[in-house]
Order: structure tokens, then C-alpha cells, then sequence
């Protein structure tokens, strides 16, 4: 039973790990095609791609994109749990259910809806756009985050700061938010994750100006190529390091 | 002013944004699209209007409706391989891997989940491939004569989704099982049950919640999903989402994209509904 849970275990993680695996393997292939044999070992890939202009642009549009959308739907979502953990407001598991309901609906139908509301209303396809589509996307997981993390605990806190005479505004800026650090840090880099890697919304919702994802999905147009494997190897490590350093800062200190 | 009212323009006010938000560019948008799905198309204008031609088309097309069927198939076997998959995995890290290592095992087992998700599919294609490594072991084995035919076919979308969805399974099944009191199977063991019986009627029932809950969620993303179908299962039979970006890009029929997205909502609504008895949301 216990050598059967370990070759499990051992099946399990080679089956999660080999499509990654033969990803960077392959980024290094000398030759044209990220397939065997491995013809030997170059860095060229990473080269072109480093040089390419069109990806560096992408990898900053998607930067800007998920650093800004993050930031806008941990306010939004922070100042909403705010309120419905504190105050008793008619009708607060409705606004409740209101703001989650966005996290059970396809990403797809999301983009879909947004692209007839803006075309009609006149906004072209832009970084923005896919921007407001991502705020829409992460303000259910920022609100959810942050209202789950509220107790009685900081309640209090924030009570004393208040009877102590100090404007609301004051309170969460210096009582709640740094007494919730440690979710608010979860939230904002789950965000930026998720918006990061986000294709569906930024492909029908920007044009000229696009988003790595996108970028990528255009790369594998032309067919496979070991530059496809080195771009998608660099995104491989800048998501792992956003996941340790999250694991590092936020799990270790909260424990 | 009393305090209690005080308090409550507060509240409005802190909820303001993130209400207006959700609905400028959530319930506004979706109404929009709604609305969309009952307009017609005449040459490659919209005629806006009331016509319910669209959904006709939608269940008398059996092209759309083969779309829908291949869409609830993939999504049904998808799931519940993921689950049978996956339970085990989070059983072992849960109760076999010591406890100092269980949260390094867990960040392992779900570590590409973290990777792009066009780049898993991607990456899966090149496993897959009929030069991929895949196809190389099997001819370097002698197993099979012959590559073996598995990207665009239903398998590799099956395959690709499969690995995501484990992923995302272990972490729910985990988190249920970790919150389980070891007495519970101490009492059953106590009463006379045997390992097998444990685990069917005790430990089993108790992760309902999380199954349920990571099946849920497994079921709503993957019947959405673009890409997985496209890049690894091709245009050999579509899915809805495959058909819902055909409309938009092809033909720009937003009326008919509109439509069908209305039906995929549908269904994930009915599924919602089916599996909300034992669903957590909350506790994800």
C-alpha cells in the first residue's frame, strides 16, 4: 500500500511535469523543430526572443496591464469587503452574491459581453479595455480574499482607532489595511497572475497594442518553434518566482 | 444623524465603487450581449430587434448542436477524470507525505499550474505530436509501428485539459482533507470498520464538499475554454467556445456568438444548480 502511494506519487508528478519539462528542454534545441532528438545545446532562442521588439512590448503591456487592473480591483475590492463586514447594510448577501457572480461566469462571455457594450458605445479595442475586462475578473477574488481574512481581531482595532476620533478614511488606511497585509499581498499577486496570463479577454479586447498571451498566440500561428519554447520557458520562470516569493512573504509570515 | 444611519451612508459609499463597477461592465454588459442574442444579422449588418432565430438555429443545426454535445462530452470526461486522478494524489500528500513536506509537495504537484496557459497547451502539443516525445518512446519501445494520431483529436484536448484540472483538484480535495479530523476514522476503526469501509462511507462522504466544489469550478472552466480545444484538439470537431469565436471572427455574426454564449451560460447555470447542495464557494 505505502511503495503503491509513493509510485503514485512519482506517476503523478512526471505527468505534471512533463509537458514543462520538454518545454525547456527543447528551448535549448539546436536546430529548427522543439521536437527529438535534441540535435544539441544553444541559447540563440533566447536570444531572438530577447531581441524580438513586438514580445518585449507585449511582456510591458502585460506588466502595466496586470500591475494596474490588480491595484484597481484590490481597492474596489477591499473597500467593498470593508463595508460588508463591518456595516450592516439591507439585503448584504445579495450585494454579497452580486460581486462574486462574476467568478462563475466564462472568461469568454465576459470579453464577449464587454466587446457588444463597448462597440456600441463607441470604445475601440485597446489595452484599457482589456484592462477594465481584467478589474472584472479580479475584483471577485480580491473582495472574496479580503472579506474572508476580516475578524473580530482587527474589528476592535478599528473600533479603539475610531472612538479614538480618528476619520474613517484614516482607519483603513492605517488599521485595517496594514492589519491585513498579509491577504491584500495574496490577493494583489493572485491577480496579477491571473491577469497576467490571461488570454481570452485581451485577445477580443485589444488590437494594436497586445498583451504577451496574445503575442504568443500569434507566435504559434506560424507552427512550432524552439523561440515558442523560450518565450514560453521565460514566462514559466517569472510565474514561478511571483508563486516562491508569495509562498516566502506572504504564507511564511502569516504562519 | 443617528450613528446607526451614519454608519449605513458609510457602507453605500465604501460599496459604491465595486457595485458600479460589477455593473458598468458585468450585468450591463451581459444584458447587452442578451439582448444581442435576439438580434438578426442582414448581409453584415445587425438588425436589432426581437427574433428568436438564433436559438432556433442553435437546436435545429445540428453543426451548433454537435458543438454543444462535444462541449458537454469532453467537459464531462474531463471532469470526472480529473477527480478519480486526482483524489489519490491528494489523499497521499494529505496522509502519506510527512507533515514538514506537505506544503513543498503541494506547491510541486501544482507548480505548472502557475505556467502560461497557452504554453501548456502548446507545450502539450509538442509532447503529443506525431514527431513528439511521446510518439518517439513508443516507436524507440516497439509498442506501436506506426506515430500514433493524438493531437487533433478529441484525446489531446481530453489530455491537456486532464492535466490542468488535476492540478486544480488537488489543491480543493487537499484543502478539504487536511481539515478532517483523524477521529473520525479512529472511531469508525473503533467500531468494528475495515480500511475499505473507511475510506466508502466515512473519509469519502467527508470530501464531498471539496470534490463538489473543485468539480464545479473544473466543469464551468473547462466548457468556456478557447484554447485547449483549438490548439490541441484542432478544427476536426469544434466545441462551443471554437464555434462562438468562428461567429465573431469568420462571419462576424454577433448576434448568433451572442446566442450561443447564452446557451453555455445556461448550462453552466444548470450545473450550478445540480451540484450547489454541496457547493462552497467560500471555502475554495
Amino acid at each position: 500500500m505505502r511503495a503503491l502511494s509513493w509510485a503514485y506519487l512519482a506517476l503523478a508528478y512526471a505527468f505534471v511535469f512533463l509537458p514543462v519539462v520538454v518545454l525547456v528542454v527543447f528551448s535549448f534545441q539546436d536546430g529548427r523543430l522543439p521536437v527529438p532528438p535534441l540535435r544539441g545545446f544553444t541559447l540563440d532562442w533566447y536570444a531572438k526572443v530577447l531581441a524580438d521588439r513586438k514580445l518585449m512590448a507585449a511582456l510591458v503591456n502585460s506588466l502595466l496591464v496586470a500591475a494596474l487592473s490588480s491595484a484597481v480591483a484590490l481597492v474596489l475590492g477591499f473597500l467593498a469587503a470593508h463595508a460588508l463586514a463591518r456595516v450592516r447594510l439591507p439585503g448584504s448577501a445579495l450585494l454579497r452574491g452580486v460581486l462574486i457572480a462574476p467568478m462563475t461566469v466564462s472568461y469568454l462571455i465576459i470579453a464577449l459581453g464587454l466587446l457588444s457594450l463597448f462597440n456600441q458605445i463607441g470604445i475601440r479595442p485597446s489595452l484599457l479595455a482589456a484592462g477594465i475586462g481584467h478589474v472584472v475578473i479580479n475584483l471577485p477574488l480580491c473582495f472574496a480574499i479580503t472579506y474572508a481574512a476580516m475578524g473580530d481581531h482587527q474589528k476592535n482595532a478599528e473600533r479603539a482607532a475610531r472612538d479614538l476620533g480618528a476619520p474613517e478614511w484614516k482607519v483603513l488606511a492605517l488599521v485595517s489595511a496594514p492589519m491585513l497585509a498579509a491577504p491584500l499581498a495574496a490577493a494583489f499577486f493572485l491577480s496579477v497572475t491571473f491577469s497576467w496570463d490571461e488570454f481570452i479577454i485581451a485577445f477580443l479586447l485589444t488590437r494594436f497594442d497586445v498583451t504577451l498571451p496574445v503575442e504568443i498566440w500569434s507566435m504559434l500561428r506560424s507552427g512550432l518553434s524552439p523561440a515558442t519554447n523560450a518565450v514560453g520557458s521565460l514566462v514559466f520562470l517569472v510565474s514561478v518566482t511571483l508563486v516562491i516569493l508569495l509562498e516566502i512573504l506572504v504564507f511564511r509570515r502569516s504562519k | 444623524m443617528t450613528l446607526a444611519a451614519r454608519d449605513r451612508r458609510l457602507g453605500w459609499g465604501l460599496l459604491a465603487p465595486a457595485l458600479i463597477w460589477t455593473a458598468a461592465f458585468f450585468i450591463l454588459p451581459f444584458l447587452a450581449m442578451v439582448a444581442l442574442s435576439f438580434a438578426s444579422m442582414d448581409g453584415r449588418t445587425v438588425v436589432h430587434g426581437f427574433d428568436p432565430g438564433n436559438y432556433v438555429r442553435i437546436f435545429t443545426d445540428w453543426t451548433m448542436l454537435k458543438a454543444l454535445i462535444n462541449s458537454l462530452e469532453i467537459t464531462l470526461v474531463v471532469t470526472v477524470v480529473s477527480v478519480v486522478l486526482a483524489w489519490p494524489l491528494a489523499a497521499i500528500i494529505a496522509f502519506r507525505v510527512p507533515a514538514r513536506w506537505q506544503r513543498l509537495a503541494l506547491l510541486l504537484a501544482v507548480l505548472p499550474f502557475w505556467t502560461s496557459y497557452v504554453v501548456r497547451s502548446y507545450s502539450w502539443l509538442l509532447v503529443l505530436g506525431q514527431n513528439g516525445v511521446v510518439n518517439k518512446a513508443l516507436l524507440g519501445l516497439g509498442v506501436v509501428a506506426e506515430p500514433l494520431q493524438i493531437v487533433a483529436t478529441r484525446s489531446a484536448t481530453v489530455i491537456g485539459f486532464v492535466h490542468f484540472f488535476v492540478m486544480l483538484l488537488t489543491l480543493t480535495i487537499y484543502a478539504n482533507l487536511i481539515q478532517l479530523s483523524p477521529n473520525y476514522a479512529r472511531a469508525a476503526q473503533d467500531l468494528g470498520a475495515n480500511r475499505w469501509q473507511v475510506f466508502a462511507h466515512v473519509i469519502l462522504p467527508l470530501t464531498l464538499p471539496g470534490v463538489v466544489t473543485g468539480a464545479f469550478l473544473t466543469f464551468v472552466l473547462c466548457i468556456g475554454d478557447y484554447i485547449t480545444p483549438q490548439i490541441l484538439g484542432g478544427n476536426a470537431e469544434l466545441t462551443l467556445p471554437q464555434l462562438i469565436m468562428l461567429q465573431l471572427g469568420r462571419s462576424g455574426n454577433f448576434p448568433l456568438a451572442s446566442a450561443l454564449s447564452v446557451v453555455l451560460m445556461a448550462v453552466v447555470t444548470l450545473a450550478y444548480f445540480a451540484a450547489s447542495r454541496w457547493l462552497r464557494l467560500d471555502r475554495v
